[in-house]
């Protein structure tokens, strides 16, 4: 199981989902009408590191991480 | 190997103790001469902060942040090495959780051998803080908060799952 935390003001519970790459998990959120407005505009870490490609492989145990806009300060 | 591990352990700490976050405002004049005496003996030249403060703005009675800590020791550490490369340190507090008006969520410093390092390290710093360090903000309004979209910055690279 690949387990999916939302985080910051996304506000969803996570997610333990069965799937092998991130293409999986997208095509899983699109169903989701309360993710529409957060697939855009969010980053994505696997295992506390930042991705950028969307054929990146998942594995049993990893964390995936939806990281929306950011303001510190 | 097992004293190269512990090298290791001592020189990752040393770095996250650099970064310091705290449960509400910012205890200012503590942080920063803290930082003061941990490294005015330290033959810095320069030694640099930059103090964010609340304002009263829009009908707010202060912000509130969240954070996600593994991503912002990993930021804050590639910082730490960028700035070793130039005989620097960078140093950082903010708040989690509520901050009211006038006081402060947010406090970086950069100490280095000479000022220009320094000037143009905390400018640096402070941008790349701004659009990438993973904490959230949301204005308190009538006591609710309220995610503060239209001042966030989407992380490089965000929208790979749309």
């Amino acid at each position: 199981m690949v387990r999916v935390e939302f985080l910051g003001p996304i506000g969803k519970e996570p997610l333990d989902l069965d799937i092998s790459n991130l293409n999986e998990l997208s095509i899983i959120l699109k169903d989701d009408e309360s993710m529409s407005s957060w697939l855009q505009n969010s980053a994505i870490a696997v295992n506390d590191i930042l991705v950028q490609d969307k054929n990146h492989p998942l594995k049993d145990g990893d964390k995936v991480s939806l990281l929306p806009p950011v303001c510190g300060g | 190997m097992e004293i190269k591990y512990l090298y290791y352990l001592l020189y990752v700490v040393g770095d996250l103790e650099n970064l310091e976050l705290f449960d509400g405002s910012l205890l200012v004049e503590k942080i920063t001469n803290k930082w003061y005496d941990d490294f005015r003996l330290s033959n810095f030249g320069a030694i640099i902060t930059f103090v964010g403060v609340v304002r009263d703005e829009d009908g707010i009675d202060g912000l509130s942040f969240d954070i996600y800590e593994p991503i912002l020791n990993s930021w804050f550490n590639a910082w730490q090495e960028k700035a070793k490369v130039k005989g620097a340190i960078v140093l950082m507090a903010h708040s989690k959780g509520d901050v009211l008006n006038h006081t402060s969520s947010y406090i970086a410093g950069v100490c280095s051998p000479k000022r220009r390092v320094a000037l143009e390290l905390i400018d640096e710093f402070v941008e790349d803080f701004k659009a990438s360090a993973p904490i959230w903000k949301y204005d308190i309004i009538n006591g609710k908060r309220e995610y503060a979209l239209e001042r966030s910055t989407a992380i490089k690279g965000a929208g790979i799952l749309s």
